[in-house]
């Protein structure tokens, strides 16, 4: 994951022309890249430091060279204050990307040009070739804005684009010139490195350029009157969340539905195809199953991703993190970690990628500490059978049944668990002094959709890649532990009682037998335990798993009635439910399925998260750090529930 | 109150509702990016509007609108001008 990038975007001295795209956040930047890029562009990260290493190659180049261009983390300033910021010097000192740059595109709204150009000054002493590039330049004249772009161009003395980024405007004349930043001409003069003597310089210039200074946006401004309104921005941003929560679990349902169908459909056709033997068996069981489990996750990952840049792009993550500050403030984050903690309500790995926004390394790590405790939707699946099974379904509280008030309390628990160990996090273990809180609130505008679609099809490929790669593996090794040793099945004996032998004697089952002693406290069996087992490649395999334990065959039952196969569901239910005829005993009861849930709650059951951890934090000291204070929370609250519950 | 008045900072712009920078604390490295936003001796900073229960503030200043939290805000010096509400 922290592999160098295919050979085809390494810059080659001589080769390729390697550009660097520098510019503040909301500068039009990103849009601006896409654009530029197109699908090329590859997400990774930079070595050693976890921020977005975006580089792509320039479509239809003019001329027989390829143009590279890194585009680099938005930012207000060469002087950084934070490792992910320090980004941009290094890579401009060509300490991190293989050698200097031999331009950079220094990109700057042309509605705040009086804040950008102290920046410029900046980056001019560098010493390398720099083209501006002004964006929104549509904008600024629907506003009623006025520059000399000539003045402006001839003071500088560097060549200046302006374009509409997410209409394609100037796109063509820009290519032309990045194609040759030899031809680029240097600046004339730079202003003292020191602050205020940027700052001066960049108000004497906007004096001798601006012909009619730009005016605030109205429609920012009607529309802000109310977002940001103390009780009407509340009830906005409320209804933003369950917007939100409808899209993720709701309108991505039947694409989750028919992609594991889809998967289940390839399972079976292999089983039934291809000659018995054990390698079918793993393809079908352990391959398709565990990759399965991952794409099921696609549609839902795209949609949330997709809200999140479209929310970004248009302007109100910005406001939605002002409302929310406040409560944030009080845990001792800033606003913009509920957006990470929010997209952890899908999964924990997209949400612990979206940690990157965050400026300050210490609300980041807080962040990432207890994002897994945000209820993602592979718990849901184990949180349904269970209540399902164990919970009566009768109703309290005018339309609420016993079983909906459960599942509400349990992701209510998640959501209020992360917001106060962020809270112990941040008073206790990243104590210290923060980075500011500073938020720019820019103009509302209409994101590009293109440009919202390629940052979307990036972050699933990073999804695919990382979550894919470690629940396959995972999947294989406990296919694996399931099938081996090899048991003698008697002669004739049914499918259904010779794969219970098995399992009884397998590599897992004497596993779940050595993690007795732990869970024992808890109520939990052997059985039970191979199911946690199964959850560590990813936790809806708890399901699956437990299916596999109990030697539950879907297609044993049939309904009478249909002539369907029975939900999984209702056979498993029934089966962890009755008692056994010989001891009396059913598999599981009441007070175990409450330490079952709790212990869902809390503990950090999830190898891809767990890899997505250790990558965004460059190592392995945070993952163990998180896997440890989980676990023992997850068993005490376990423990806990089963004996409030009348458990042992 | 007895004594000079406390020199005002930005986290008293609500009341002062436009002002002009007149220093920024040194030595810290909060500060120095304050300095980096814009806020330098002499920037005019307009109060736009504050959350409830001592939140964040919009201001505008250089022609952008920034929100920050009253902890930064008092690392800002600041002299009002016309329209002040003080006494």
């Amino acid at each position: 994951m922290n592999a160098p990038p295919a050979g085809s975007l390494e810059p080659e001295p001589g080769k390729k022309i390697h550009l660097a795209l520098v510019g503040s956040p909301n500068s039009g930047k990103t849009t601006l890249f896409n654009a530029l890029t197109g699908l090329s562009a590859k997400t990774g990260n930079y070595p050693g430091v976890t921020v977005d290493r975006r580089r792509g190659l320039m479509k239809h180049p003019i001329g027989d060279r390829d143009v590279l261009i890194s585009d680099l983390p938005g930012s207000y300033s060469l002087h950084a204050i934070s490792e992910d910021e320090a980004v941009t010097s290094k890579v401009l000192k060509g300490e991190l990307d293989g050698g200097k740059p031999d331009g950079i595109v220094f990109v700057a709204d042309a509605t705040t040009l009086q804040r950008s150009l102290p920046m410029l000054a900046d980056i001019l002493r560098q010493g390398i070739p720099t083209l501006l590039v002004l964006t929104m330049v549509d904008e600024l004249k629907a506003r009623g804005g006025d520059l000399d772009l000539f003045r402006l161009q001839g003071e500088l003395g560097i060549p200046l684009v302006g374009v509409v980024g997410n209409k394609g405007l100037g796109i063509d004349d820009l290519r032309v010139r990045l194609s040759d930043p030899k031809s680029w001409t240097t600046a004339c003069a730079v202003p003292e490195p020191n602050t205020e003597a940027r700052f001066a310089w960049a108000d004497t210039l906007i004096e001798k350029v601006e012909r009619h200074p730009v005016s605030a946006s109205t429609l920012t401004q009607r529309i802000d009157a109310v977002l940001l309104h103390p009780v009407a921005g509340l009830v906005v941003f409320l209804l933003f969340i369950a917007t939100f929560f409808q899209a993720i679990f709701t309108w991505a349902a039947p694409a989750m539905d028919l992609f594991s169908g889809w998967m289940d459909l390839m399972a079976d056709y292999v089983s039934a195809n291809l000659p018995a033997s054990m390698l079918t068996d793993l393809l079908a069981d352990g391959i398709i199953r565990g990759v399965g489990a991952v794409v099921v996750f696609v549609p839902q990952i795209a949609l949330l991703f997709g809200l999140i840049f479209l929310f970004e792009a248009s302007g109100y993550m910005a406001r939605a993190a002002f409302v929310v500050d406040r409560v944030m403030g009080w845990a001792g984050l800033e606003g913009r970690c509920f957006i990470s903690l929010l997209s952890s309500y899908a999964c924990a790995v997209p949400g612990i990628m979206a940690t990157r926004s965050i400026p300050s390394p210490r609300d980041r790590l807080a962040t990432i500490l207890v994002a897994p405790f945000a209820t993602c939707s592979a718990r849901l699946p184990v949180y349904a059978l269970l209540i399902s099974a164990f919970l009566p379904n009768t109703k309290i509280l005018g339309p609420f049944t016993v079983q909906g008030l459960t599942l509400m309390g349990l992701y209510l628990l998640g959501g209020f668990s992360a917001i106060l160990f962020a809270a112990l996090f941040k008073r206790g273990l990243l104590k210290g002094a923060s980075l500011p809180f500073y938020l720019e609130l820019p103009p509302y505008r209409f994101p590009s959709l293109t440009s919202v679609m390629l940052q979307v099809w990036r972050r699933l490929k990073v999804f695919l890649k990382d979550a894919g790669s470690v629940i396959l593996a995972g999947s294989v090794v406990i296919w694996f532990l399931l099938n081996f040793p090899k048991a003698d099945i008697p002669e004739g004996m049914a499918e259904g009682p010779a794969h219970q032998v098995q399992v009884e004697q397998s590599y897992a089952a004497d596993l779940g037998r050595a993690m007795e002693p732990l869970f024992e406290p808890l109520g939990f069996d052997w059985k039970i335990n191979i199911g946690l087992v199964g959850s560590f490649a990813a936790r809806e395999l708890m399901v699956s798993t437990l299916a596999v334990v109990y030697a539950y065959d879907p297609n044993a039952s049939i309904d009478p009635e249909t002539g369907e196969p029975d939900d999984e569901f209702v056979g498993l239910r029934q089966i962890l439910t009755t008692p056994d005829p010989k001891t009396g005993v059913a598999p599981m009861d009441f007070p175990t399925a409450i330490a079952l849930l709790l212990y869902f709650v809390y503990a950090l059951l999830c190898l891809s998260t767990v890899a997505v951890i250790k990558r965004e934090t460059g190592g392995w000291k945070w993952p163990i750090f998180m896997i440890a204070y989980m676990g023992v929370l997850a068993w005490v609250a376990g423990f806990v529930g089963y004996r409030l519950a009348g458990g042992g | 109150m007895s004594g000079p008045n406390p020199p005002l900072t930005l986290a008293d712009l609500p009341r002062v509702l436009v002002a002009r920078v007149s220093h920024v604390e040194d030595d810290c490295v909060i500060c120095e990016r304050l300095r980096e936003l814009g806020f330098c001796p002499g920037t005019e900073v307009r109060f736009e509007r504050q959350a409830p229960f001592h939140g964040p503030m919009i201001v505008q200043l250089r022609g952008y609108r920034l929100s920050l939290r009253p902890s930064e805000a008092r690392r800002v010096f600041i002299t009002p001008l016309g329209g002040s509400l003080l006494p």
